[in-house]
C-alpha cells in the first residue's frame, strides 16, 4: 500500500475514534449508524451524473445532518422513529440510482488509486474533524452532563450540536471510499463503545477508542489484501473481534 | 436594594398547556429566593424559562454583568460514562473562564474531598454528585445561583447538611440564590421571599406571610405539617 493511501487511512480512523467517543455517550448508536446510510443516494446520483461520488455522498450525509439537527429540536416528534424511516428510506433510494457492482462498492468500499485532490481534502477533512473534537471536548462535555449548565456556562448549545453533527457526517463521508455506507457507522461506533467499557476518565477514552479505530484500520488493510477480500468488512470484523475481547476485561474500579 | 432579577409577565406554553401564566417578581441582590409549589406547577419550567432555555413571553431582566450559575435536578447520567468529576469541573473551568486553582477551592467549598472528583461521575453518590454540581457552579465567579430540587435523591441527614452548606455558600460569596424546594421549614428558615406557583393561587411575598397553614392547604391542596425552628 501507498504512504499516501496509508495517511489517509490512518487520519480517517483517528476522525472516527474522536467522534465517536461522543456519538456513544450520548447515546445515539443507532442513530448514528443509520445516519450513515444516507450517503447513498447521494454517491447515486453522483454514478447517475458522472461526479465524484464521495462528493455526491458528502452532500447527501450534510443534508442529512440538517435534517437530524432540525427533528431533534422538535420537540413533538420522536427522533428515533423519523430517523428511522428517513434514513432507510434513503437506503431504498440509493440502491435504485446505484445498480450492480457500483452498488457493491458503494455499500461496502472499494479503495482505489487516490487522486492528488481526493488526498488532499481527505486529510484536510480529518484534521478538521480531529482539530474539533479536540479543541471543543470541554463544551462537548458540559453539554453531555446537561444542556442547561452548559446554556448558563455561556455556550450556543444548538449551534454547537450542529457543529457536532456534521463533523460526525464529514467522518462518514471520509470513510465511504474504504468501508462503503453500511460499515463505516460501525468504525465510528464500534472502537469508541470498546473504550466506554475499559476507560475510567475522558482522556484514557480518546486514548483507547483512536487507538482501536486504528489498529482495526491498518491491520485490516493488510489482512484483506493478503486475503484478497473487501478491506471494509475485514476492518469491522476485526474491530468487533476486540470490543467482544474487551468485554471479557474487568474495568478496575 | 437592587434587584438580581426582574420578571414582568412571564409566561410559557408547552404545546397547548400554559404553563405559567403572567407571572411578575423580582429578586434583590444577595437575596434568596425561594420557589415552591405542587409537582406540575412549574417550577422547572420557569427556572429553565429565566435562563433562556424555554421560549416564553413577557419580560425577564438580569442585572448587568449577571453570571449564573446553575444547579439542575437530579440529572439523568448513565452510571459507566467514563467522564470523571475532574474532567467535568476541568470542562467548566475552561468554558467559564476559571483558573485552574478555582476547582480545588470549588471542592473545598462544597466539602467534597479531593480523591472523591478523580472517580467517574457516575459512581457518585445522589448527595456527593449534588456537591459536584454545586461546585461547577460556583466556578467562574458566578452572581446569582439557581438551585432547582439540591436535595433529590440525597437522603435525609445528608439533606439538613446540604442546605446548611448552600446557605453557607450564600453568605461566604455573597451570591443571589433562587431556589426550588419542597422543605418548607428549610424555605422558612432561609428564603428572603417565597414565589408559590400554583394553577388558581400563585403569591410572591416574605414566608412569613406566605407560609400559612391557609395558604399551604390552598396551595397544595392537602394541609402539609412543617416545623418552625
Amino acid at each position: 500500500m501507498h504512504w499516501t493511501g496509508l495517511a489517509l487511512s490512518i487520519g480517517m480512523a483517528v476522525a472516527a475514534g474522536l467522534v465517536g467517543c461522543f456519538a456513544v455517550m450520548r447515546r445515539m448508536t443507532l442513530a448514528s449508524d443509520a445516519m450513515s446510510h444516507v450517503a447513498l443516494p447521494g454517491i447515486g446520483l453522483a454514478l447517475v451524473f458522472h461526479f465524484q461520488p464521495a462528493l455526491g455522498g458528502l452532500a447527501a450525509l450534510l443534508a442529512g445532518t440538517l435534517l437530524v439537527w432540525g427533528l431533534e429540536r422538535q420537540t413533538r416528534i420522536s427522533t428515533e422513529t423519523v430517523i428511522g424511516v428517513v434514513f432507510s428510506l434513503a437506503l431504498a433510494v440509493g440502491s435504485m440510482l446505484a445498480t450492480g457492482e457500483e452498488l457493491v462498492d458503494a455499500l461496502l468500499g472499494a479503495p482505489g488509486t487516490l487522486g492528488r485532490l481526493e488526498l488532499a481534502l481527505g486529510l484536510a477533512g480529518a484534521a478538521a474533524v480531529v482539530a474539533f473534537v479536540l479543541t471543543q471536548r470541554n463544551r462537548l462535555v458540559l453539554v453531555l452532563v446537561s444542556g442547561d449548565i452548559a446554556r448558563t456556562s455561556g455556550i450556543g448549545v444548538g449551534r454547537l450540536e450542529l457543529l457536532y453533527l456534521t463533523a460526525f457526517a464529514l467522518t462518514v463521508a471520509l470513510g465511504l471510499r474504504y468501508l462503503g455506507v453500511l460499515l463505516m457507522g460501525s468504525l465510528v461506533i464500534i472502537p469508541a463503545a470498546t473504550a466506554k467499557h475499559l476507560a475510567r476518565s475522558l482522556d484514557g477514552m480518546f486514548a483507547i477508542s483512536v487507538g482501536v479505530a486504528v489498529a482495526s484500520t491498518l491491520a485490516g488493510e493488510i489482512l484483506a489484501s493478503r486475503l484478497h477480500r473487501a478491506t471494509g468488512p475485514v476492518i469491522i470484523a476485526i474491530a468487533a473481534a476486540i470490543f467482544l475481547a474487551s468485554l471479557f476485561v474487568r474495568r478496575r474500579s | 436594594m437592587e434587584n438580581a432579577l426582574e420578571v414582568e409577565g412571564l409566561s410559557v406554553r408547552l404545546g397547548t398547556n400554559e404553563v405559567l401564566r403572567a407571572l411578575s417578581f423580582s429578586v434583590p441582590a444577595g437575596s434568596a429566593l425561594a420557589v415552591i409549589g405542587p409537582n406540575g406547577a412549574g417550577k422547572t419550567v420557569l427556572f429553565r424559562a429565566l435562563i433562556g432555555a424555554l421560549p416564553h413571553g413577557g419580560v425577564v431582566r438580569w442585572a448587568p454583568r449577571t453570571r449564573i450559575g446553575y444547579v439542575p435536578q437530579k440529572l439523568d447520567i448513565e452510571r459507566d460514562l467514563p467522564v470523571t468529576g475532574r474532567d467535568f469541573l476541568r470542562a467548566k473551568a475552561a468554558v467559564s473562564g476559571a483558573s485552574g486553582s478555582e476547582a480545588a477551592r470549588a471542592l473545598e467549598l462544597v466539602n467534597l474531598p479531593p480523591g472523591a472528583a478523580d472517580q467517574p461521575i457516575g459512581a457518585f453518590s445522589g448527595g456527593q454528585f449534588q456537591r459536584l454540581l454545586l461546585a461547577a457552579a460556583l466556578m467562574g465567579g458566578p452572581t446569582v445561583l439557581l438551585f432547582d430540587e439540591p436535595t433529590a435523591g440525597v437522603d435525609e441527614p445528608g439533606e439538613e447538611r446540604l442546605y446548611e452548606m448552600i446557605h453557607r455558600v450564600q453568605e461566604a460569596e455573597r451570591l443571589t440564590l433562587l431556589l426550588i424546594s419542597h422543605e418548607l421549614s428549610v424555605v422558612y428558615r432561609y428564603a428572603t421571599n417565597v414565589l408559590c406557583l400554583s394553577r388558581d393561587h400563585p403569591c410572591f411575598g416574605p414566608p412569613e406571610e406566605i407560609l400559612t397553614p391557609e395558604r399551604i392547604e390552598q396551595v397544595y391542596g392537602t394541609p402539609l405539617k412543617y416545623h418552625h425552628h
